[in-house]
């Protein structure tokens, strides 16, 4: 075989690996709960694909080769261990009448109940999206430390502990019932939007979180949507992650530097993810159900509007924000909130919301400086405004925030001096 | 707990301290030690002069050797430390990542050792 067919061989390695990562491991760990086992296991098949594939030719179902693999692995596992679960035997022996054919092409899609599991009450809220992005796209710990700001071997343990916790802790691997429906969806599209992190881009905010892991949770968003069709609020959370990955190149000019929402040019947002976004939050609405993630891809829809209008109908902004205060009042709504009543209704409004905020909660929060230190300059309370300022410059993570921010409070030659990077950083 | 800040800074970034103090490395540094010091986590640090002014001692077999300049021969430098009173790593991390020099250089986060410095110091 020459180099390109080996290399051909091994990109289709990863992409099968990709798109039949979670649904394997899924099968793989419903019954017996050991999410760490399956995925050795599916690593060993994978393993065994870059060999065998290159050499025997890829096989036309290449997802039930894996299957089948992954699951001889897993009976080699449990042999070998001799360990006598109570549900585990019982599922290898009936797997193992099933006819190999008809189990690799016909087998039950066991993501919904692993995304469940993932975010499950039990479970430390900051390792759900870490646990999804392992056990369901087959992201690596390094990847997934990088982006949640943790080391990789802080990361890797952690993961290992929740695992455990799923195998030994009586977390059932099933879909809640009706009742726990709403409350137990909501963590799993909190996790979600977790990984997506877009923090908030109206006023040069960088409160973010899984960085450059925006594709990874629209793809989780969008397996979510395919698994539990009509959901309002997962359309509303696609439509919300949509509307902003559509902004994705206008976020920066050809320097590098930040360019905030209000200010972007909307020849830059991508038309189909506007159009795809716009279509989710049509059908979510038809439900009747509104909830917070319909409510603020509602807002971006109003920004994305002004590629219409030319102007943003900031009233309507306000309103949505209001209705998102009545179900929790987060700093980040609050300071979100500030700063549309600033634009609707005029500075002063906003800074009465901002002064109501306990000032312990947002020593550390950037968002809430940036807001304050925008409103503080448009009232003309220069020196106010530039402590506000460098309280947001002080907490920003984003060199191009920063150097936006600091032009912005002025008082500096930022002539000849070029310490943030010539090239946009990638998110 | 107490966790160090170790900053390492390019070439570049040391050049561009040479100023009036009124520039755009003036001004982000001076607000991020606002930031810590207003958010009550800092407990003291300082920048260090440039690595060409380092000298470094060893003694080998009874004799001293003397090398003009830094320890260690990497483009980037320690360029100054920060202390800061923290919970937890995760909270280290965070401060270490608002830190200008880890969008232009790098930043080592690294936990004090309280035990080690009672045991010298008793």
């Amino acid at each position: 075989m020459s180099g390109s067919e080996a290399a051909k061989v091994h990109r289709t390695v990863e992409r099968v690996a990709r798109e039949s990562y979670g649904r394997l491991v899924a099968y793989l760990s419903v019954h017996t709960r050991d999410l760490a086992g399956a995925e050795d296991a599916l690593s060993e098949a994978l393993l065994k694909a870059l060999t065998a594939w290159p050499r025997d030719g890829v096989p036309h179902n290449p997802e039930g080769w894996l299957l089948t693999t992954a699951r001889h692995a897993l009976i080699d596992f449990f042999r070998h261990q001799r360990v006598v679960s109570d549900s585990a035997p019982d599922f290898l022996l009936c797997t193992q009448n099933t006819p190999e054919a008809s189990l690799a092409t016909h087998y039950p899609d066991e993501r919904l109940k692993l995304l469940f599991v993932c975010a499950h009450p039990a479970i430390d809220p900051a390792l759900h999206t870490p646990l999804m992005l392992q056990t369901v796209l087959g992201l690596d710990a390094v990847r997934i430390a990088g982006a949640f700001l943790v080391s990789p071997t802080t990361m890797g343990q952690r993961l290992v502990r929740a695992k455990t916790k799923i195998r030994d802790g009586g977390i059932r691997f099933d879909v809640p019932e009706q009742r726990q429906l709403p409350q137990r969806l909501e963590a799993v599209l909190e996790a979600m939007y977790a990984a997506f992190g877009i923090g908030w881009d109206d006023m040069a905010g960088t409160d973010q979180r899984g960085r450059g892991l925006a594709e990874e949770a629209i793809w989780l968003a969008r397996v979510l949507l395919q698994l539990i069709p009509g959901e309002a609020e997962v359309q509303g959370l696609l439509a919300l992650m949509l509307h902003c990955e559509a902004r994705r190149h206008a976020r920066r000019d050809r320097d590098g530097r930040y360019v905030p929402l209000s200010e972007q040019d909307p020849t830059l947002w991508s038309l189909p993810c506007i159009e795809e976004a716009e279509r989710h939050l049509a059908e979510a609405s038809t439900c009747g159900r509104p909830g917070r993630f319909q409510l603020e891809a509602a807002m971006q829809s109003v920004h994305a509007e002004r590629a219409r209008s030319g102007r943003i109908e900031w009233k309507a902004i306000v309103a949505f924000y209001a209705q998102l205060l009545r179900i929790a009042p987060t700093i980040g709504r609050r300071a979100g909130y500030a700063a549309a009543l600033a634009e609707a209704t005029g500075p002063e409004q906003g800074l009465a919301v901002l002064d109501a905020i306990d000032q312990d909660a947002v020593s550390a929060y950037q968002p809430y400086w940036a807001v304050r230190a925008h409103l503080l300059q448009r009232l003309g309370r220069t020196p106010e405004a530039s402590d506000a300022y460098d309280r947001a410059i002080g907490l920003a993570e984003d060199p191009a925030v920063r150097a936006f921010l600091l032009q912005k409070r002025g008082g500096f030659s930022l002539g000849p001096v070029e310490i943030t990077p010539p090239h946009p950083s990638p998110r | 707990m107490q966790f160090a800040l170790l900053i390492y800074e390019s070439p570049e970034a040391f050049a561009s301290r040479k100023s009036d103090g009124n520039d755009a490395y003036t001004g982000v540094w001076r607000a991020y030690h606002k930031a810590l010091v207003e958010s009550g986590v800092f407990v003291g640090g300082d920048p260090l002069e440039g690595p060409e002014t380092g000298t470094t001692i060893r003694m080998k077999e009874g004799k001293r050797g003397v090398q003009d300049g830094p320890y260690a021969d990497t483009k980037e430098q320690l360029g100054g430390f920060t202390i800061l009173e923290l919970p937890s790593l995760d909270a280290a991390l965070e401060w270490a990542a608002r830190c200008p020099a880890a969008s232009y250089g790098a930043v080592e986060v690294r936990p004090l050792a309280p035990e080690t410095k009672r045991r010298i110091v008793e």
